[in-house]
This record gives C-alpha cells, structure tokens and sequence, in this order.
C-alpha cells in the first residue's frame, strides 16, 4: 500500500512549479506531534487554526475529538496523537488545528504544533518500513528526510478514515 | 452544467407544471366547470410538451403526445365527443405522459409496450368521430358545450402593419395568414401602395401591409397567441366587430403594446386590451396579472437559504456580547445592533419565502383522486378545498403528497358511508370531504374532514387492546382512543380492501407527517364526522427545539417529538428484571432513556430524583421517558448536517449552532430505542 503511494502520481504535481526540478517536487506542511514531525501535502490544507472547544459526538473512537463550528460547517476534529495511539491531546489553546479537505468533506486534524513548508522532491521520499504493531503505520505514505531530521509524511485521508471513506 | 442541460432542466419543471395544469383542466371538464377554452389550454398543455420532447429527440415522448394532442384537437374542434369515459381515458394517458417524462429525466427506458394501449385508445378515439361516440350522450358532460354555436361566431378585423425588417427577422407572412385561416373563415387584403419603383426595391424589404376579417369561433386569446410570434415589435392591432356593431363603441386600443406583454408565452392568458367579449363567460383566459418571476437554480436558493442562517447565527452571538455593553455608554451601537437584528429576520423570512410554493401543487392531484377512489367504492363524494394559495416549503409540499393521499383514501373508504346508507342516517347522498390549508402561529394547519360516520370508538378500543397497544384497564377519553389509529399494526377494517389496505397504516401517515418535523391528530364525532389536523413548520430549514443540558454537553430535542416534561416522583421509576427502567405515569409504563448514559456523557447527573424527565414520543407514536439534566430554553434552531463532514452517528439527527458559537447536536428520538449500540463502545461500523 505504501509503496503504491510513493510512487510517481503526475496528477499531484499539476499545479507545482514550471522549472524542470520543481516538476518533481511538491510542498509540505510540517507538524509536531510529541516528539515526532510530520507532513501533509499542503494542497490539502484549507486553514490552519488554534485550538478552540469541540462539542462531543456521541459513542465515537476516542481519537474523535468531536465537531466545531468553521463559518457554519459542523467539522470533525481528529486527535493525530490518539490516532496514532499516544493517548489524547491534553488539548489547550496552544494546540493547532490543521483543517485538511479529503474529498468534498473537511476535517480537523488536532497536532500540537506547525512548524514549516517545506519542498520535499518526490523522488527523496522513502517507503515505510515495514514496523509491525505500530498504528500510525497505516496512516502513513512515506518519510522523507528534511533537515537530518525525519519527517512521516500523513495519508490525510487514511487518518480519516473510517471518518471520510466515502 | 452546460446549456443543453440546463435547458433540459426547465423544460422536465415545466412538465411537471404543466400536466399538473393539465390534470386540473380535465377534472375541470369532468365537473362541469369547464368549457371549450378549458379544452384548448388542455391541448395546448400536451402540444408544449410535445414541442419539448421533440427538441430534446425524446421519440417515445413525442409519438404518445401526438396520439394525445389528435384527440385533443378533434375534441376542440368538436369533431370528436367529450364523454365520462373519453375524461379517463385522457386521465390516464396524463398519467403515461408524466411516466415516459420521467423515464426521459432519469435517462431510463420504459418496458417496451408501457404505453401502447393507451396510445391505441387513444387513436381508436380520435379516429371514432361525433358519431360514434354518440350512443354514449348519456353520459356526455353537459355543461360542455365543445360544438361551437353561430352565436360563438366572433368577427376580428386584424389591421398588421409591419416594419420593413419583417423578413429579415424571419416572419413569413403568409404562414401567419394561413394559419389563421385555419380558425375560421378569413379576407385578407393586401395594401401595396407602399411598394416602391423596380429600381428603389429592396427584395430583403418588406413593403406590403394587410387588412384581415377573420370570422372565428376562436377567443380573441387565440387569435393573440397566433399572432404573438410577429407581435413583439409590430404594428398590430385586433378588433372585435361584434363588439363595435353590437356597443357601437368600443375599439380595441392599439394592440401592440399589449402584444408585446402578451406575447411572449404562448401560454399567458389573453392580453388586457383585446375586447373581452370575444371570451364570453370564460374565466380561465380573465385578466389574470401578469407575474414576472425568473427560474433560479434549487442549489443556489439552498446555499442563500444556508448564508441567511449563518447571519442570524451571527445576528445571535452579536446580540449575547451585546448584553455586556453598558447600554449607557454605545447608545449608537446597541441601536445599530438591534436595527441589524430586524433587518435579518426581514431578510430570513423573505428568503425562507422563495423556497415557499402554494400548497395548490398537491392540491390539485387531489380531485382526481377523490373521483377515482369514490367510482372505485361505488361512493359519492364531493370535494370541497380552501386556502390552495397557502405557501410551505418546498420540501414539505413534496412529502405532503402521500399521507394527503392516504387520508383521503382512508376518509372514502372508512368514513363516507355508502349513498343508501346516508339516505337512511338523513344524510344527503352525497358525502363531502374538505380539505383546507391555513398559516396558523407560524404553521401550517391543514385540515382534512369528512362527513361521514366518524370513528368507531368501541371498535378500535378493543381492536388496541387485542393489539396489546394499550391495557385493559386503562382509561382513555374519547380523544385518546381517536387518536389510536395511529398506532402501528392497528386496522379495523373488517376486510382489508384494495384502497385503504395496501399495507400502509395511518402510522406510517403520522411517521411521514413527523420526520417533516409536523404533528397529527384527529377529532372525530361519531356519525357525524371526522377531522385530521395537520399541522406542520413553514421549512425545514429551522427547526423549534428544546435545549436541553446533559453533563457539560447541550442537545436540542426536536420540540415536535415533545408530549411533557416531569420530575420523577420516588417511586415512580421501576427497574424491569433484565431491562432497562420504567417509568409509571397514568397507569402506563413508559421505557426510560437516560441521555447520559446513551451517549455516554461523564459528570452527568446520575440521580434519578434530581433528573428531568421529557416524555417523546416517537415516529412510531411509541413514547419514551428522556432523562436529562435541565431545560436550558427553548429555541429556534438552523439545522445542519453532520454528515457534509462526518458519517451519521446513531440517534443524533443533525447539528445546530448556538448564539454562543458552540456546536449542540439534535437529538433523533425515533432512534434512542431502536438497535442502539451499548454505551461507550467505539462506533466500529463508521469503517463499513
């Protein structure tokens, strides 16, 4: 599955730059979760805000925050640190809400810090290893190396799911 | 989506507005109220669907509406005999034209000989001539008079006077005049003094005006929609001789002007300066005003309706920050506030106004309905409606249309005694059902009474008490027991018949009458009569709800489902072996639902005599026990869907926003009980 997904798309890289060496590269937003970064294509990124109250959805995974109001949309909020099974975000003002579209539907993903854009050439992103028992593995479609530091670049719309599989 | 598309579009709403019309001119036709104008809004009706099916290449379409409009045509012209029976005949082909109108809108085929046998009765009938239909004068409509009589004969002189450009725009003249020819008998005479030396003429000129006498037994509305494909910018004008040699007075003013108001549907009614006489006694072709309206695109209505929500949201939460102001110190902002509060309410309610339509749209289905049920149960039955102009939402009017048809099946069949028998009650022979609709505080009522025997009381007692619907030492009023018929699985009728047993009970009536978010009841006097009371919101856009506090978490419950409110007393509350709780009220035995526990709310309040109770009651009229914190207030609320971003959560109906810019999810009573999911537990089925 991984590896299907780091492999070349030239869908993704329609609306990237016109030079030669930009067509194989597409931007990130980086974000924290703990110690860890991560990324996710930023022309999923609708807005990126802090943190506010959610109200609670009834008899949901506990990494379901629950809904916010966005400009009159009901939003869900997805905890990354829960769904990767670290326990929920001890959510506080502080923490970032990264508002990622998946389909026509828009999700919150609750992390606790942005950190960067960064390119990332599509050719530098390595598959995943295969770690078995980790749950953030599936969530995940590569990692690539920025800074000398690792950065797990998200399947934004599999840390949805089950929310947003249609 | 593109123009074609779009155009498809209008023409498949146009359809429905116009066999809707259709329908109502022939039940007009069928009570005697029609006559022959009647006839030719009819033909014009299925000639302009014809027309539209033919653009669009819908051959099917197409052929069924020619076979239709020949016999359409030949009953206008009165070579052919409008008899009961040529009525449902005709009723039945609308029925295949609204069939093959669908299958055209949803790309689907029809099974092959859908509508071949209607279509053949149709030319049989066609092809039959006066003179076959004859033997069945009996049951000619009378009041019909289809044959023009001498005395219908009118006289126009029609003086067309166009501008050099004619051909140039594409008119052809002498299409026009045989067309009008076609009507009656016509003189035309040319005036080409205006026609200039061979050297000056221009043959791309149009130089010639013309003086017609048309003698016809058309209404001058037809003559106008003859003419109305030149008449936009032509010197026109249409008189009426018998008007000027019976009154000796009066000339039609210069008819372009109103040529050009008229003319640009064929189907408006006839311009206001034509002389009326020439539409004696015809109501339909009036002077109805004229009322301009655009068609605006379904989506882009809902997205204003949404935006106006998203203002009084905001309208809401400026107003909650507002009580915090010293009112001393803004005067100019707090009056500036609440001006902008008026102004959004203006503006809501006229927006949440485009989406209204007149309840007349499932009205007018109704008449047919009535006749087709009452030859059905040998029953006669009159029907009488009020109120058609009464707007609702458009939504609401397209659910309305099933338990209308329900009910009034159920009145025929259950209510309206037999001709004999009312005769022997002292009765008149004929029952009356009246359907009415009103705006009432912010609903709408509508009423549905017959005057027929009423229900019996004592039968559907001991019909719920067989059901175990309700115990038999209950006590019940009379209204109680009325309102019984709308318990699932309850039917007194003794044999299920073709009309009213169609597996579908009042239950599902009153089910359908509450997802819209609307109540039901009935009052019955035995005998005498029985009258539903329908009363539902004017959108469904905005929702009366009741606020209440569960733990730190706020629900709206739909105020529709809302029977009471109590505080338990001690002892009231009884706890089944193997079930849930129970609550005791008036001998009944109602199941408690603890909101907290449902929907696993922490640091709710667990103790029962501290608790409120909200007695709901389902869709399926079952009640249930609500147990809550508090009652915060009771409010209007928008209601959004949780589902544009997330997947439907059990029990929950929808999502609102409170003035406070926080999130309350609405409680969907009807699913508390059914197949709930223990509490806690992760909803596992959102991957399915």
């Amino acid at each position: 599955m991984a590896q299907a997904q780091t492999s070349f798309d030239p869908m993704r890289l329609t609306d990237t730059g016109d030079a030669q060496d930009k067509a194989l590269s597409r931007q990130v937003v980086c974000f924290r979760v703990g110690a860890e970064s991560y990324g996710v294509d930023i022309r999923l990124v609708r807005e990126i805000r802090a943190w506010s109250p959610t109200t609670n959805l009834p008899n949901t995974p506990d990494y379901v925050r629950g809904v916010i109001n966005i400009r009159g949309s009901i939003v869900p909020i997805l905890d990354v640190r829960a769904r990767f099974g670290q326990g929920q975000t001890d959510a506080n003002k502080a923490h970032v809400v990264i508002v990622v579209a998946i389909g026509a539907r828009l999700v919150g993903l609750l992390v606790d810090a942005v950190s960067d854009i960064v390119a990332v050439n599509e050719t530098e992103v390595k598959a995943v290893p295969d770690v078995s028992g980790a749950s953030a593995h599936e969530c995940l479609e590569g990692i690539v190396t920025i800074n000398e530091q690792m950065v797990a670049l998200v399947a934004a719309e599999r840390i949805a799911l089950p929310v947003a599989l249609n | 989506m593109d123009e074609i598309a779009q155009l498809r579009q209008t023409y498949f709403q146009e359809c429905d507005e116009v066999l809707s019309e259709f329908e109502g001119h022939l039940m007009a036709l069928d009570e005697g109220r029609g006559n022959a104008e009647t006839l030719r809004a009819a033909f014009r009706a299925i000639h302009s669907i014809k027309g539209g099916a033919s653009a669009f290449g819908y051959r099917r379409l197409v052929n069924f509406a020619h076979a239709l409009e020949t016999l359409l045509d030949k009953l206008r012209n009165g070579s052919a005999t409008l008899t009961a029976d040529t009525i449902s005949l005709l009723l039945r082909a609308a029925d295949i034209v609204a069939d093959l109108v669908r299958a055209a809108q949803s790309g689907g085929e029809l099974i092959e000989k859908h509508e071949s046998a209607v279509h053949d009765a149709l030319v049989l009938r066609a092809d039959a001539g006066p003179e076959a239909n004859a033997p069945q004068a009996a049951s000619t409509v009378a009041s019909v008079n289809l044959t023009p009589a001498p005395a219908d004969k009118h006289h126009f002189r029609i003086a067309f006077n166009p501008k050099p450009d004619l051909f140039q725009r594409g008119v052809e003249p002498q299409l026009l005049i045989a067309e009008l020819r076609q009507s009656g008998s016509l003189t035309a005479t040319a005036d080409a003094s205006a026609v200039p030396a061979l050297e000056e003429f221009d043959p791309k000129k149009n130089y010639l005006t013309w003086t017609l006498e048309l003698e016809t037994a058309s209404s001058a509305e037809a003559i106008a929609e003859t003419l109305s494909f030149v008449a936009d910018e032509e010197e026109l004008s249409v008189t009426n001789l018998d008007r000027a040699v019976g009154n000796g007075a009066i000339q039609a003013p210069a008819a372009d002007t109103d040529q050009s108001a008229g003319g640009d549907t064929a189907a408006k009614p006839a311009p206001e300066g034509v002389p009326k006489a020439a539409a004696n006694g015809d109501e339909a072709s009036g002077t109805a005003p004229v009322v301009s309206s655009i068609r605006v695109d379904l989506h882009k209505l809902d997205t204003l309706v949404n935006l106006v929500g998203e203002l009084v949201i905001s309208q809401a939460m400026l107003n909650e920050q507002l009580s915090l102001v010293p009112t001393d110190k803004f005067p100019g902002l707090i009056r500036g506030v609440q001006e902008l509060s008026q102004h959004a309410r203006n503006l809501q309610e006229s927006v949440m106004s485009m989406r209204a339509q007149p309840v007349k749209l499932v009205f007018a289905r109704l008449p047919r309905l009535v006749r087709e049920v009452a030859a059905e149960t040998g029953k006669r039955v009159r029907l009488v409606m009020i109120g058609e102009d009464t707007e609702i939402d458009k939504t609401v009017i397209e659910h309305l249309h099933d338990p209308l048809t329900h009910m009034i099946r159920n009145a025929i069949d259950h209510g309206i005694e037999t001709p004999e028998e009312r005769m022997a009650m002292g009765k008149p022979p004929e029952g009356v059902i009246r359907v009415s609709a009103s705006h009432i505080g912010g609903k709408i009522v509508i009423q549905l009474a017959d005057d027929g025997r009423g229900i019996n009381r004592q039968k559907v007692l001991a019909r719920a008490i067989e059901k175990d619907i309700v115990l038999r030492d209950q006590q019940l009023n009379d209204e109680q027991i009325d309102n019984l018929i709308f318990a699932p699985g309850l039917t007194t009728a003794a044999a299920v018949s073709n009309i009213s047993g169609r597996g579908v009970g009042m239950d599902i009536v009153r089910r359908n009458i509450q997802r819209l978010g609307g109540r039901i009841t009935i009052r019955s006097t035995p005998g005498i009569e029985s009258i539903f009371y329908l009363s539902l919101p004017l959108t469904l856009a905005v929702l009366d709800g009741m606020v209440v506090r569960v733990g730190d978490e706020t629900y709206v419950v739909p105020l529709s489902n809302m029977v009471e409110t109590l505080r338990p007393q001690p002892g009231q509350v009884r706890t089944l072996v193997g079930g849930g709780d129970v609550l005791s009220l008036r001998g009944e035995y109602v199941p408690m639902v603890y909101l907290h526990r449902k929907f696993a709310v922490e640091q709710a309040n667990t103790d029962i005599s501290k608790a409120l109770v909200m007695l709901v009651e389902t869709d399926a009229s079952m009640r249930i026990g609500l147990v809550v914190d508090e009652i915060v207030g009771q409010q209007q609320v928008v209601i959004k869907s949780l589902e544009s971003n997330y997947d439907a959560i059990h029990g929950i109906g929808g999502a609102t926003i409170l003035g406070n810019g926080r999130v309350a999810l609405i409680v969907d009573v009807s699913m508390l009980l059914t197949g709930g999911i223990s509490p806690g537990s992760p909803l596992v089925s959102n991957a399915a």
